[in-house]
C-alpha cells in the first residue's frame, strides 16, 4: 500500500490550514447543539456562526436577481419562449447561448474562455479605466481566482533552497494564498503592512522584505490584493505608483487581486485598479512593467464563489509567455459555462433603461450599504472592547482586529503546540459559538495576533456576533491584561524583526 | 538598494520569458486542442469573413463535446438546474413534482440555499452519499463509503489530483505511470507537468484494441530500468479507441497490479457508452470486490466518472467525482487536504452529477421521458458507430476496428511513402500532414493519430462519432473521397 512516504513531498508540504480545523470543529459543535437542543440542553448559543471567510450567499445574501434569471433561461432555453422572465432578461440570454458551441451551455468551450465572454470583460475594463486599453487576446478565463493565479504562479516556478522562486507576500495575506504558493512550490518572501497606518504599503518595508528574501529564494513576484484582504485598505494612486515603480526597479512582476475592487467605502476613498496608474505613468513603466490582474465572480455584489469563475489580464506579459497560459489552462479542458456567463453578466449588467435596472441597481446598492454600515459598526465596537484594537476598512469585505493576549494564553497556546490566535478562536467557537479567521493563518508572528471578522453579513448577525464577543471567553477574561488598546489614529511600530525573513 | 535598481530601468528584457519559465510548461502539449484546432479556427474565421473556402461550415470532428454537435440536453436536467439558478421557478406548475423535490433537496444542501455558495471541497455531503448509493447500485450491492468520494471539476481534475499525490522519487527512483497507447493526451500532459516518467504499454490494434498482460509486463521490466513503476492508468471504455475491456481482461489487469505494487487508476467516463452487442461495462470496482478478500483488501484504486459523456453530454458543467479505495489513511488525509486548496468543484457540476446518479424512477412523473430521451441518444450514438466502422472499412488503405463504446473512431490509414516524405520535408507528422489536407480540402477537423501515441510507423486519426446521423455520413464520404484522392496524389 501507498504510503505517506511515497505521497509528493510538495503534497506534503502544503502547510495544513488552521482555519481548516476550526471550521471542522464548527461543524461538529454545530451538530452537537442540534441534538442537545432537540434534547432539551440548555446551551450558552443556539447556533454557530461562522464569519471568518466570505460567502454572501451563506451569510443569507440573495443573489442577484438578473444574474440567476439569465442563468436559468441559458439552462433551460424553453423559458425564452415564455412570458415568466423580463425582456431583458430573456434577451442577454439568447446572445449568450448564441454565443456558447451548438447553442448550449453544455458544450466545452475554448479553453482560455468564451470569445463573447472575454470581449465584454475588455470593454468592461476600458469603462472602468475611463479609456485605457484592453483587448480579449489579453484576458484568460479560468476556474476561479486561485486557478487562475495557480496557472500563472506555475509559469514562473523553478529552483531548489537558495535558488527556490519566491513571491512577495503581504502580511496579512487572504488565508488561501499560503497553500497555493506551497502547491506551486513558490517560496513565500513577506512583507508587512503597516497597521498603524491602515495596514498601508509601506516602500520601505519592501525593500527591506525583498533584500532579506534574496538570501533565501530567488524573488520574481510581488503580491499584493487591493482592496486588501484581510485589511481593508485602499490604496491611492500615490501607494499604487509607489509599489509599481519598486516593482519595476527591482524587475519584480506584480500579481494583484482586485476582486473586492466594487467594495470601496471609506470615505473620500475610491478604487482605482493597477492597470490604469500603470497607463498613466511614463512609457518607461507603463511599457514593461509586467502586471497581472485578477477578478472572480466571489467579489461582495455578485457573491457567486460556487460558480467557480474568474478571469486574469495580463499587461506587458511576452505573448510567447501567454501562449502558454492558453496550453495550461487546455488541461482544464474549460471553465465551468455557468461561470463564464455569470462572469458576463457580473461585467456587463442591467443599464439605466433596461427593464431589470430598478431591482438590479437595488440590489447591489442594499449589499453596499450594509457592508459600509457594517464595516463602521464593527470597527468601532471591536475597538472599544478591553484586549483589542481595530483598524477602519475602507473596503473589501473583513476587519482586521488586533488582539492583545496575556502571556497566560501565549503559554498556553505554547504547550498544546498551536498559535494563540488559533487557541483564542477555538475558545471563542467553543463557549461563544462564533468562529472568527485565526491571524496566524499566515505566518504572523509575536508579538501582534490578529483575528478575521468576514463584515458581509445581515447586520442582524453583525449585532449578535458583536454581543458575543462583547465578553470574551471566560478563560480568556480570567487573564486579560490592562488595556492596550491603541485607538486608530496612533502610529505603530513597524519595522520590527521578523523571524520569517 | 539593490543591483537592479542600482543599474536604472536599463533593462528592458522581461521578467518573464519562455527561457526563464517554468521547464517543465514547455512540455505540455494537448493534441486535442492542439495545431490543427487553432487552424481550424482561423478557417472559421475566414469562412465568416466571407473567404471562399470549398466548404461552407468546419466540422470539428476532434473533441468529445456532443451539444456542440447538436446532440439535445435531457430536459430532466436542466429543468432542476433551472429551478436550482433560480428558485422562484418552483411556484410555476408547468415544473414538474420530481424536479421540484430534486431541487430544493439539492438548494437545502447549499449554504444559504444558493448554488453560488462554496461548498465544503470534498464536495456537498448528500451529493457525495448519492453517489456512493448510486455506485453501490451499480455494482451488486458492494459498499461505497461516501468519505471516499470526491467531487471534482470533471473528471480531469480529479485524475490531475491523484496523479498529483502519487508523484515522487528523484533519478532513478522517479515515479513511473503506465499508461496506454494510445491514449487521451490529458495523461501526458499532466505527466509532463509533473516531471513524472510516462511508461507507454500498447493496446494491440490486431485483437480490437484489446490489453494483453504480456505488454504491460514488458513495459513495466523495461521502465524499472530507469524509474520507479508505482501507477497503472487505463481508460475503460477506451479512449481514442473505443474498446470494452472484457472481464477477464480486467481480472488480468487488476491480477498484474497486485503483483507488481501499481496504484490502479480507472478512468471510467464513458460507462453508459457501451454499442457492442457482446460487450459490457464491468467497473474496476465491481470485479476487485469479486475477486475475493485477497485482492478486495489490498489493491488501491481510483475510478473516475464525470458528466460531461454518456447520454447527457454536458461538459461545459465540469462534473465529476472518484472513489478512492485501500488508500492508507494518512495519505488520504493529504488528498483531503490538498482538494482544499482550490475551495470547492463548481456546485452546478455537483448538483447535475447528483441527477445523473439519481435518476427518475419507475414510479416518477418525469420517468418516461427521461428514458425515452436517454435511450434515444444511447440508441443514435450505436447507430452511428456501426455505421462509421461499416463505412471506414469499405475504404481501400483505411482499416477500422469495431468501436465498441464511448464517442470515437481511431482508423488506421494507409499512407504512401510519397506522402510520408513530404510531411517530413514539412516537419509535420505523416497523420497530421494528412489531418491539415483533410482541413484544408473538406473543412474537417480530426486529430492525428500522432497525438495520442501509436506503434511506430503506423498512422491514425481520431474522429468523434457525434455529429448528427445525416452530417456523419455525409462526413464518412468526404473522408472516403479524400483518402481516394491523397493516396492517388501520392502514388
Amino acid at each position: 500500500m501507498s504510503s505517506l512516504q511515497q505521497v509528493n513531498p510538495t503534497v506534503r508540504g502544503i502547510r495544513a490550514s488552521a482555519h481548516t480545523r476550526l471550521h471542522r470543529l464548527a461543524t461538529h459543535i454545530a451538530q452537537d447543539i442540534t441534538q442537545d437542543i432537540t434534547q432539551g440542553a440548555l446551551k450558552p448559543f443556539k447556533e454557530v456562526i461562522d464569519v471568518s471567510a466570505g460567502d454572501p450567499h451563506t451569510a443569507g445574501f440573495k443573489p442577484v436577481t438578473f444574474v440567476r434569471q439569465v442563468l436559468a433561461a441559458c439552462l433551460l432555453p424553453r423559458l425564452l419562449e415564455e412570458e415568466t422572465l423580463p425582456l431583458d432578461v430573456r434577451r442577454r440570454a439568447q446572445r449568450l447561448l448564441e454565443a456558447c458551441e451548438g447553442g448550449s451551455v453544455g458544450s466545452y468551450t475554448a479553453s482560455s474562455g468564451m470569445c463573447h465572454v472575454r470581449q465584454s470583460i475588455a470593454e468592461f475594463i476600458v469603462r472602468r479605466d475611463v479609456g485605457v486599453p484592453s483587448h480579449a487576446k489579453d484576458i484568460f478565463i479560468s476556474s476561479g481566482l486561485q486557478r487562475a493565479l495557480m496557472v500563472f504562479i506555475k509559469l514562473l516556478a523553478g529552483g531548489q533552497e537558495e535558488t527556490r522562486v519566491g513571491v512577495l507576500t503581504p502580511v496579512p495575506c487572504p488565508h488561501t494564498l499560503p497553500a497555493l504558493l506551497d502547491e506551486a512550490r513558490l517560496a513565500l518572501a513577506p512583507y508587512r503592512l503597516a497597521e498603524g497606518r491602515r495596514w498601508a504599503v509601506d516602500v520601505d518595508e519592501l525593500h527591506r522584505a525583498l533584500k532579506s528574501a534574496t538570501e533565501r529564494c530567488k524573488p520574481r513576484a510581488i503580491y499584493i490584493s487591493n482592496p486588501g484582504n484581510p485589511t481593508g485598505h485602499v490604496q491611492d494612486r500615490k501607494s499604487i505608483e509607489e509599489v509599481i515603480r519598486f516593482a519595476a526597479a527591482e524587475r519584480l512582476l506584480l500579481l494583484v487581486d482586485e476582486v473586492y475592487q466594487d467594495s470601496v467605502y471609506g470615505p473620500g476613498r475610491r478604487f482605482i485598479s493597477y492597470k490604469r496608474v500603470l497607463f498613466e505613468m511614463d512609457g518607461e513603466y507603463s511599457d514593461t512593467v509586467e502586471l497581472v490582474s485578477f477578478h472572480s465572480l466571489a467579489s461582495a455584489h455578485m457573491g457567486e464563489g460556487g460558480l467557480m469563475a474568474g478571469y486574469m489580464e495580463l499587461v506587458n506579459i511576452d505573448p510567447e509567455v501567454m501562449h502558454f497560459v492558453d496550453t495550461m489552462l487546455c488541461t482544464d479542458i474549460s471553465t465551468p459555462v455557468t461561470g463564464q456567463l455569470a462572469l458576463d453578466l457580473m461585467v456587463d449588467p442591467p443599464r439605466p433603461g433596461d427593464l431589470s435596472f430598478d431591482t438590479y441597481s437595488q440590489e447591489i446598492l442594499l449589499t453596499r450599504a450594509v457592508l459600509s454600515q457594517n464595516a463602521q459598526r464593527a470597527q468601532e465596537f471591536l475597538n472599544d472592547l478591553p484586549g483589542m484594537s481595530c483598524q477602519p476598512a475602507m473596503g473589501g469585505i473583513y476587519l482586521y482586529p488586533r488582539l492583545h493576549l496575556s502571556p497566560h494564553i501565549i503559554e498556553k497556546a505554547k504547550t498544546l503546540k498551536v498559535e494563540p490566535e488559533d487557541l483564542y478562536c477555538q475558545m471563542l467557537l467553543e463557549e461563544k459559538g462564533v468562529l472568527l479567521g485565526a491571524g496566524c493563518q499566515y505566518g504572523e508572528t509575536a508579538p501582534s495576533y490578529h483575528l478575521r471578522l468576514c463584515i458581509l453579513v445581515l447586520p442582524d448577525t453583525l449585532e449578535e456576533v458583536l454581543a458575543r464577543l462583547a465578553s470574551p471567553p471566560s478563560t480568556v477574561m480570567a487573564a486579560l491584561p490592562a488595556r492596550e488598546g491603541r485607538r486608530h489614529g496612533e502610529h505603530f511600530v513597524t519595522h520590527q524583526w521578523c523571524p520569517l525573513c | 538598494m539593490s543591483q537592479h535598481a542600482a543599474n536604472g530601468l536599463a533593462s528592458r528584457a522581461k521578467v518573464l520569458t519562455v527561457d526563464n519559465m517554468n521547464p517543465n510548461v514547455k512540455r505540455v502539449e494537448y493534441a486535442v486542442r492542439g495545431a490543427i484546432v487553432q487552424r481550424a479556427l482561423q478557417i472559421e474565421k475566414e469562412l465568416k469573413e466571407g473567404v471562399k473556402k470549398p466548404f461552407n461550415e468546419v466540422i470539428k470532428a476532434n473533441i468529445g463535446d456532443a451539444h456542440a454537435m447538436g446532440q439535445k440536453p435531457i430536459t430532466f436536467l436542466r429543468q432542476v438546474l433551472a429551478l436550482c439558478a433560480y428558485p422562484e421557478l418552483l411556484q410555476d406548475d408547468k415544473f414538474p413534482e420530481d424536479a421540484k423535490q430534486r431541487a430544493q433537496r439539492i438548494l437545502e444542501a447549499c449554504g444559504g440555499h444558493s448554488i453560488g455558495a462554496y461548498s465544503s471541497s470534498q464536495g456537498i455531503e448528500c451529493i457525495r452519499q448519492d453517489v456512493a448509493r448510486y455506485i453501490e447500485k451499480r455494482d451488486g450491492g458492494i459498499p461505497s463509503n461516501p468519505d471516499n468520494i470526491y467531487l471534482a471539476t470533471g473528471a480531469s481534475d480529479a485524475i490531475v489530483t491523484m496523479l498529483k499525490m502519487l508523484v515522487c522519487g528523484e533519478g532513478r527512483d522517479r515515479t513511473g505511470v503506465m499508461i496506454s497507447i494510445p491514449q487521451y493526451p490529458l495523461y501526458s500532459a499532466a505527466l509532463a507537468d509533473l516531471a513524472a516518467v510516462q511508461i507507454n504499454y500498447y493496446l494491440d490494434e490486431d485483437k480490437c484494441w484489446s490489453l494483453d498482460t504480456a505488454e504491460l509486463r514488458r513495459a513495466v521490466n523495461a521502465a524499472r530500468q530507469h524509474c520507479n513503476p508505482r501507477v497503472l492508468c487505463i481508460i475503460n471504455p477506451g479512449n481514442p479507441t473505443g474498446q470494452v475491456q472484457s472481464r477477464e481482461c480486467i481480472e488480468d489487469v487488476i491480477r498484474f497490479a497486485k503483483e507488481e505494487r501499481l496504484f490502479l487508476m480507472a478512468d471510467e467516463v464513458y460507462q453508459d457508452n457501451v454499442y457492442a452487442e457482446d460487450c459490457k461495462f464491468h467497473s474496476f470496482k465491481r470485479v476487485l470486490f469479486e475477486m475475493g478478500p485477497e485482492y478486495s483488501t489490498t489493491v488501491e484504486m481510483a475510478s473516475f466518472h464525470s458528466t460531461s459523456k454518456c447520454y447527457m453530454g454536458e461538459c461545459g458543467f465540469r462534473g465529476g467525482y472518484m472513489e478512492v479505495i485501500n488508500m492508507d489513511p494518512e495519505v488520504k488525509a493529504q488528498l483531503t487536504k490538498m482538494v482544499s486548496v482550490r475551495l470547492c468543484p463548481p456546485v452546478p457540476g455537483q448538483a447535475l452529477l447528483d441527477l445523473v446518479v439519481n435518476p427518475p424512477q419507475p414510479d416518477e412523473p418525469s420517468y418516461h421521458q427521461f428514458m425515452k430521451e436517454r435511450t434515444a441518444v444511447l440508441a443514435t450514438l450505436a447507430e452511428k458507430a456501426g455505421l462509421t466502422e461499416q463505412i471506414f472499412n469499405a475504404v481501400p488503405g483505411i482499416t477500422c476496428n469495431p468501436v465498441q463504446g464511448a464517442m470515437y473512431t481511431f482508423p488506421r490509414i494507409a499512407l504512401p511513402q510519397r506522402a510520408i516524405d513530404k510531411a517530413t520535408e514539412e516537419g509535420l507528422a505523416p497523420d497530421m500532414f494528412y489531418c491539415m489536407r483533410l482541413l484544408e480540402e473538406e473543412g474537417i477537423c480530426l486529430v492525428p493519430g500522432s497525438g495520442f501515441g501509436q506503434r511506430e510507423g503506423t498512422f491514425h486519426f481520431r474522429m468523434t462519432i457525434l455529429p448528427p446521423t445525416e452530417k456523419l455520413k455525409i462526413v464518412l464520404q468526404k473522408i472516403q473521397d479524400f483518402h481516394v484522392r491523397f493516396a492517388q496524389e501520392f502514388s
